[in-house]
């Protein structure tokens, strides 16, 4: 079966004053029909930019430098400018953080999402609003008719993202790319807004990618997992591999540091130092400086996927369990 | 328990806007042009014992930053009083503040906007102590270093500017500053919420650390509840400025009483892949400019009845040290005649 999503090798570069930084490093995964990978990592790792870069999304000084981002197994890298915009928002669409960026303050939403309709297809305003009623409703919008009429600033916070993601399913698209979506809105509201996500993954066939910071999130939201570290994945494997069983050091490092799983009042085990610079990135593996289980091999080799099921990008993962 | 030396009493905090010109000329035909009064705090009263650190747990527009900032006497309440050892922790003079105490710091949520980023570090930490006198002109750069060294940063930080610090470094920073002032009592504002989960962590065990080694007081308030479950002796659950459930920690944690935070707990996602369904609490959060009659809560309540949508709830007991603010708990949410019959 083709993948609905299928990113290989991609690497996306920024050109500094000095070297070029690498923030998405030899790249892959892929997201079948239906499911959610969750993509996780901290400040700088390069997630986002893995978003933008497989939504065409990047500019100067940024460019993709290298590899395929098919999607239904046509690759996004090959078509010119003009196909590439007939593609977004239709067969690949994104989800922002901050759904008042992403939602135009002085229209009507159902004028926005009507204009978001006829852009891709050709219909009458009257069934393109139509359209967007339905899609309010998916996502579980109480009183759609009445929500088409207002304007974004007279939704709350919770209502615009479901507008923003509403959007994102008006062409029932392959591929959803959701950047952080949940991160600013209240837990109550990310609980209601996460349940409906499961269910449009399941109920259109849409392949999602879930990008953040939040491991809770992930770990009772996703499919599958992949932890970014530097602009690499680090680790790849289903979510229950990758939460229950984590063999790369930072994926562990990370998932002990949660409060929540240790005795209130006790020292959480912490990784020590910081994410580095790319620009300043170590020889061999980036994660040496703060690896407890580092040797002198991580000092010189950058480490090769070791795949057993599991692709983990370290010389010395910890054991299968 | 010891007897608290920091207390809350009855405190409301009102924010009102005032119509512009424009507004009033409109409102003179569609009468409408009013002052707008939101209610951020609505008498909550809470004690803090020496040594205790209280976590403070909401969403957004539970009022739990504007409590915080009451009691860094950032904000004058306008009604009730907050003390520490009796004393008030702010004079006002006309509703504005003119004196404040320095024994309550506070620590901000953004270590990117609370330092001066025109300023080195050293200064920053020593414009407080010099200014109030609390040290020895001659001891400041000393006592600076030794400050940054308690952190976890180096002495020698003290010339760097802020941008030469990472996030969860700037944090260790904002920290010290706090701490330079000797205060009695912490206040932080989602103190660890903007940092990476790495990160948190090292902060997390500071915060720990510190409070172990000086004995700190304080105020943590924060909407992530494993954080709070961690570092925090007693826990108020607040929700549209009034506080709903009280409770030692670990007891809150196991057997939550009020509706709300039963359904707060529910709808977190948590570490672990057992759990793939979250019980999400239903309906909005409401507007504090125009709450809910009766319990603020009683719209999204699951066992919400009659007397909720007419009757505020008090506080009242539930078992030992810990209080709810839930008719469910006194009395029964029938209405109040049915109760009487």
């Amino acid at each position: 079966m083709t993948a609905a999503l299928d990113v290989q090798g991609l690497t996306t570069r920024f050109a500094t004053r000095g070297d070029p930084v690498t923030a998405v490093n030899d790249v892959s995964f892929s997201v079948q029909k239906g499911r959610i990978l969750g993509l996780v990592g901290e400040s700088g790792s390069g997630k986002s930019v893995t978003g933008f870069s497989v939504m065409g999304l990047i500019d100067a000084p940024g460019e993709i430098s290298a590899g395929k981002v098919l999607v239904d197994g046509n690759d996004l890298r090959a078509l010119s400018d003009e196909d590439m915009r007939k593609m977004r928002g239709n067969k690949v669409a994104m989800v922002f953080q901050d759904p008042m960026m992403t939602l135009n303050p002085v229209l009507r939403v159902g004028d926005q999402m009507a204009m978001a309709v006829r852009v891709h297809r050709k219909m009458s305003k009257t069934a393109a609003l139509e359209e967007s009623r339905a899609a309010l409703e998916a996502v579980g919008i109480p009183s759609p008719e009445e929500r088409l009429q207002a304007y974004p600033h007279q939704l709350s916070g919770g209502m615009r993202q479901r507008v923003a993601i509403a959007m994102a399913l008006l062409h029932s698209p392959s591929v959803i790319i959701a950047d952080e979506a949940t991160t600013a809105l209240d837990v109550s509201i990310q609980g209601q807004i996460l349940a409906e996500v499961r269910d449009l993954a399941d109920t259109t066939g849409a392949a999602i990618v879930w990008i953040t910071h939040d491991l809770a999130v992930v770990s009772s939201l996703a499919d599958d997992i992949c932890v970014m570290y530097a602009g690499k994945i680090v680790e790849r494997g289903t979510a229950q591999q990758v939460i229950d069983h984590p063999r790369h050091p930072y994926t562990k490092g990370l998932l002990d540091s949660i409060p929540a799983l240790h005795e209130p009042g006790k020292h959480l085990p912490q990784i020590p130092g910081s994410t580095p610079q790319l620009s300043r990135l170590p020889q061999g593996c980036p994660f040496r400086p703060r690896c407890p289980r580092a040797s002198d091999i991580c000092k010189t080799v950058p480490p090769a996927d070791t795949v057993d099921g599991q692709t983990v990008l370290c010389h010395h993962p910890l054991e299968r369990t | 328990m010891t007897d608290p030396i920091l207390k809350i009493e009855h405190v409301s905090k009102r924010f009102t806007r005032m119509p512009g010109l424009a507004e009033r000329l409109v409102g003179k035909v569609t009468g409408g042009g009013k002052p707008v009064t939101v209610h951020a705090l609505t008498d909550v009263s809470l004690e803090v014992s020496q040594g205790e650190v209280l976590g403070i747990v909401g969403e957004s527009g539970c009022g739990k930053s504007t409590l915080g900032r009451v009691v860094a006497g950032i904000y004058a309440p306008s009604d009730g009083s907050v003390t520490l050892h009796d004393k008030p922790v702010a004079r006002t003079h006309g509703g504005n503040i003119d004196k404040l105490t320095t024994q309550v710091q506070m620590i901000h949520q953004d270590p990117f906007a609370s330092l001066n980023p025109r300023m080195k570090v050293g200064e920053t930490l020593a414009e407080g102590p010099r200014y109030h006198k609390i040290i020895p002109a001659r001891d400041v750069q000393a006592r600076m270093r030794e400050l940054l060294e308690k952190v976890g940063l180096e002495g020698a930080y003290a010339d760097r500017f802020p941008h030469q610090f990472s996030g969860g470094q700037r944090q260790r920073v904002a920290i010290a500053r706090a701490l330079a002032m000797e205060p009695e009592v912490l206040v932080l504002d989602e103190a660890v919420a903007s940092l990476d989960v790495s990160i948190q962590a090292q902060v997390l065990n500071l915060f720990m650390d510190l409070r172990r080694d000086l004995g700190l007081t304080a105020l943590f308030v924060s909407h992530d509840l494993s954080v709070v479950r961690h570092v925090c002796d007693r826990v108020a659950i607040m929700y549209l400025g009034r506080l709903v459930e009280l409770a030692p920690a670990d007891e809150l944690y196991a057997d939550p009483k009020h509706p709300y935070t039963t359904a707060l707990f529910a709808s977190v996602p948590t570490v672990g892949t057992g759990k793939r369904r979250f019980e999400a609490i239903k309906g909005e959060i409401p507007s504090p400019i125009n709450p809910p009659s009766g319990c603020a809560f009683h719209p999204r309540c699951p066992l919400a009845g009659p007397r909720c949508r007419v009757e505020v709830p008090r506080l009242t007991d539930a078992g030992t040290a810990r209080t709810v603010a839930c008719h469910l708990n006194d009395g029964g949410v029938d209405a109040k005649s049915e109760v009487a019959a």
